[in-house]
């Protein structure tokens, strides 16, 4: 052996993350003791960030097929068809546990992560969104997290060259100690292009592309798969460093060399780097993979065989060749500046065979390597089911206007400008609609077609209800999709929860999969890829369940969009949905009384097909002039986003019905739009809804300076701006006392 | 007219001034490699938007001195019209074809909006298709946009009319703190040389080259460079 590794004791076993009767399983697999590297190998592919070992079972129940899939869950992201050839590939992936240790990278090298698996498949990255949570904006280190993660976010996107589109922020007390940080890419690719991993052949060269290997980032695949404590700070060198430069490049080269039939199969070299790149992609193939890691391009001198199976350096692929063809494909890796090496060969033995200065450090079945990681179906109990609490019972305001202006200067509600306009959202030339509105629409490049992309979750639906606050969740991208006139067409998944361990916790987990397959099936909107992110806990004390779901929807001609902004004076707003007056779990309740009581508002699936068929139709036949869907805050905060965003008013029009007036102003009831129109078609609007059986009534009339409601004092459209635009930027520049 | 956009690596709006150039000239545009030593024939020049080299020096630093430069620095003194945008501004003036530096942003963040220019030359090869004063609307994305130069070059500058883009408030057309998005000394946009041939600035008007991106204020610019090789 040629480096002076440990013994295999208990004690390393135990500090590699086995559990139970795991290190038993292993020493059955190969019928002898591992050596050091074997062990370390089998600990990242056995970890739950690798093997999905508490989430795979609940996972195979969700719908994954349709006839818009090309590629569900499986591969590097998914795949859906766009028609004429073209295809979206997505997916959605966490850095949350390297993001909270060292913010700027963590969240760097997330969006560099979800990145490679994009144009790992030969699709161009084209949009960029994500989906973080933030601890209260009154803990010690929320500050430096929130200016760290975005600095990164927009770090490494703005640098690569794609925009970054869209995405959420919440902050809540419950992540004060497990931020998350979910990273979510859309790229495009032509649907005869697609790219997959399966190392099919023997005696293929095996190539290693990209930045060189170093010592950072070893174990971080299992570091992500444990909970934090006190000391969790001194994990900081197990964060990867991002090169977002040698990223772009690195896509550049790879798209060059797709453009030509050298590629047997390519993966990228995320978490676990070389060890599970090397063994996914032989055992997709059906082949063992000899690797020789003298070949390896290495940054520092002396690595052990432990330390490259094992790191995590950024920006590096893997790629199976044909045989012969080497010579084009190292050309234009030397054009673009990056390290090119054949590491190895595919073999017939079916083994991973990786060896290190003449010696043979691990020599492993593939099979058993890539699929015998264990299955747990851990114990779980279901979420009692919260009570409803009726509309009476949560106090009303003074005046309703005032508290719309209270609401929209708080962390939950204000804008969002002071994030996002640290993200190039227009690089590429193609955005069509841009940070701020329900979904961002990115035109497919060339032609009249677009993409729509946006990410949802409301936590606090959630931890009331997993199955109820997921089917939301996915819903409320269905709808924000539909709000631009796109056709949903799949989601990806981003599933953050505490320790699988605790069966509360998988009982969480087991409803969001319930709540997502429903509303999956119900509007035919299957899952295509995703990432489980567990042990997001810190000292025993874990996140709420935060299903993150990105949705992407088709749009056929970019010219027939709808946005929020309000355009005319005149125009009729109509609320197409039924009202209900829920207040459990919405923000009115949370900001006005500081509860958080009562079961998340329900998902109708029927009504919402119904609804979002009826606003799509609109928004194609030109009828449309602004379109929203509703979701925190309610009918007036929508309202008052429209006017904002077209920096117009509106009179609103009193409520005569039967409900208490704060929960019609400010319930969360769902299935919800509003629709501004000419005044002449206002009624053939809400009539054919009702021929849906959707109830539908006029709010208001888009005219004057501000928002008025009779027997209220109007409220100025420029003090609302500034109360909604001044919380974020004050908070961010130090300027209120936490 | 034939036009070059050069490209770095780490070049990242290349694609899209390409688009910008081919719809106005109906030709495709020439993309000339860093490592080549000479340009092909040609009537413009356009350094592009980017992270040239990753900009780990100091933007537009490194690509300064790629091999392609002398031949654009020499076509550039020979009187052929270059464009620097953004990342190519900061080229423009690491290699002294353009006087001054463009700092970090006052907001240490990079700023990603909207902003207004006042155009204030339309002597120059890329704003003759605009009106002296007229005010515009192009997109601004960078961490180091923040023109500053000693008060001399900057009496120079105002003084001979080398100013082409200032950044205003829209509804006064008056340069305000507000209508600055990253603390550029007297609100400068971009500038051009004493000959007026080579203009930079860090808007991108490529971003805004058709309504549906939201405006298309950006596309005289190259309908600009169009009309003077034709004049």
């Amino acid at each position: 052996m040629s480096a002076n590794y440990p013994a295999i004791t208990p004690e390393v076993v135990a500090q590699h993350g086995f559990k139970g009767d795991e290190f038993p399983r292993l020493l059955e697999i190969l019928g002898r003791q591992p050596t050091f590297l074997e062990l370390g190998i089998f600990s990242v592919m056995w970890s739950e960030h690798c093997s999905y070992k508490s989430s795979r079972f609940w996972l195979r129940q969700l719908p994954t097929s349709g006839p818009q899939v090309i590629q569900g869950p499986g591969e590097n992201a998914g795949v859906v068809d766009l028609g004429d050839g073209d295809a979206a590939v997505f997916k959605m992936e966490s850095h949350n546990h390297p993001s909270y240790i060292e913010p700027y990278q963590g969240a760097a090298t997330g969006v560099g992560g979800i990145m490679r698996d994009v144009f790992t498949m030969g699709a161009r990255p084209v949009a960029n969104l994500n989906a973080l949570r933030f601890g209260a904006p009154d803990h010690p280190k929320t500050r430096h997290l929130v200016s760290g993660v975005v600095r990164g976010i927009g770090g490494y996107g703005n640098c690569v060259g794609v925009p970054t589109v869209g995405g959420e922020t919440n902050f809540d007390p419950a992540y004060n100690n497990n931020i998350l940080v979910n990273a979510m890419c859309v790229g495009l690719a032509r649907t005869d292009k697609i790219f997959y991993s399966a190392a099919k052949g023997v005696g293929l060269p095996v190539v290693y592309v990209g930045s060189k290997t170093g010592r950072d980032g070893i174990h971080g695949a299992t570091m992500a798969s444990a909970e934090f404590d006190d000391k969790s700070a001194e994990k900081r060198p197990t964060v990867q460093v991002g090169d977002p430069f040698t990223e772009k490049l690195l896509i550049e080269a790879c798209l060059e060399l797709m453009a030509t039939d050298v590629i047997i199969a390519i993966q990228d070299m995320g978490a676990a780097g070389l060890t599970s790149s090397t063994s996914e992609m032989a055992d997709k193939g059906g082949v063992g993979i000899d690797l020789d890691l003298d070949h390896v391009p290495q940054r520092e001198a002396g690595m052990t065989a432990y330390e490259m199976m094992l790191s995590e350096s950024q920006e590096r692929m893997l790629m199976i060749l044909k045989p012969g063809r080497e010579p084009e494909a190292e050309a234009i890796f030397h054009k673009w500046g990056l390290d090119f090496a054949v590491i190895g060969r595919t073999t017939d033995t079916g083994r991973l065979i990786v060896r290190h200065k003449g010696a043979i450090e691990a020599d492993l079945p593939v099979d058993k390597l890539a699929n015998s990681a264990p299955l747990y179906q851990r114990p779980w109990v279901p979420t009692p089911t919260p009570k409803l609490i009726l509309p009476e019972w949560v106090p009303a305001p003074d005046g309703v206007l005032a508290c719309l202006e209270r609401m929209l200067a708080t962390p939950h509600l204000c804008s969002r400008r002071w994030i996002w306009e640290q993200y190039d959202h227009t690089v590429m030339g193609d955005t069509i609609q841009r940070p701020g509105g329900d979904a961002a629409v990115v035109r497919v490049h060339g032609t009249r077609k677009g993409i729509a992309a946006t990410c949802d979750v409301t936590p606090r639906y959630c931890l009331a209800d997993p199955v109820m606050g997921t089917k939301q969740a996915v819903v409320e991208t269905w709808r924000n999709l539909t709000a631009v006139g796109a056709e949903p067409l799949a989601i990806t998944d981003n599933m953050n929860f505490a320790s699988p361990e605790r069966p509360e916790i998988m009982g969480q987990f087991v409803g969001a999969v319930e709540g997502m397959k429903e509303a999956c099936l119900a509007l035919s909107y299957p899952v295509v890829s995703g990432n489980v992110s567990l042990y997001n806990e810190t000292n025993g004390k874990g996140i709420p369940p935060t299903p993150a779901i990105g949705g992407i929807g088709l749009v056929r001609d970019v010219s027939k969009t709808a946005d929020l902004a309000l355009k005319h004076d005149g125009d009729l707003i109509v609320l197409v949905g039924r009202e209900q007056g829920h207040l459990g779990q919405s923000l009115y309740q949370l900001i006005e009384t500081g509860r958080n009581e009562g079961a998340p508002p329900p998902v109708d699936l029927a009504e919402e097909l119904k609804a979002g068929t009826l606003v799509r139709s609109l928004i194609g036949e030109g009828k449309a002039t602004a379109v929203h869907d509703l979701s925190d805050g309610g009918l007036l905060v929508g309202l008052a986003e429209m006017a904002l965003a077209g920096d117009m008013g509106v009179e609103l029009f009193p409520y005569e019905g039967r409900l208490p007036a704060h929960a019609v102003w400010f319930g969360e009831d769902q299935g919800r739009y509003l629709i501004a129109c000419a005044p002449s078609i206002a009624e053939e609007i809400a009539e054919r809804a009702r021929l849906l059986a959707l109830p539908a009534r006029i709010v208001g009339r888009v005219g004057g300076h501000g928002l008025a409601l009779k027997g209220e004092s109007p409220i100025d459209l420029f003090r609302l701006r500034t109360s909604r635009e001044a919380w974020l930027p004050a908070y961010m520049a130090g300027e209120l006392a936490s | 007219m034939r036009a070059a956009v050069i490209v770095f690596p780490g070049s990242n709006c290349d694609r899209d001034v390409k688009v910008a150039l081919e719809a106005v000239t109906g030709k495709p545009a020439m993309m000339v490699w860093h490592g080549e030593t000479s340009l092909p024939p040609v009537d413009v020049i356009v350094l592009p938007g980017g992270f040239s080299y990753g900009d780990y020096l100091r933007c537009g630093a490194m690509a300064a001195h790629s091999r392609i430069m002398a031949d654009v620095v020499s076509r550039a003194k020979g009187g052929t019209p270059v464009l620097g945008i953004c990342n190519g501004f900061q080229v423009l003036c690491e290699t002294g074809l353009l006087p001054g530096v463009l700092q970090r942003n006052a907001s240490l963040r990079f700023v990603c909006r909207d902003t207004w220019l006042r155009i204030e030359q339309t002597e120059t090869p890329f704003t003759s298709a605009y009106r002296m004063g007229e005010i515009v609307n192009i997109p601004v994305a960078h961490g180091d946009g923040n023109y500053f130069c000693d008060e001399d070059t900057l009496d120079r500058l105002e003084g001979s009319g080398r100013v082409v883009f200032r950044y205003v408030d829209p509804e006064t057309g008056e340069p305000t703190l507000e209508g600055n998005p990253n603390g550029a000394i007297n609100n400068i946009a971009g500038i051009c040389d004493g000959k007026r041939r080579i203009v930079g600035l860090m808007p991108h008007p490529e971003r805004h080259f058709e309504k549906l991106l939201g405006s298309d204020d950006g596309r005289r610019v190259f309908e600009s460079a169009l009309r003077s090789v034709a004049a």
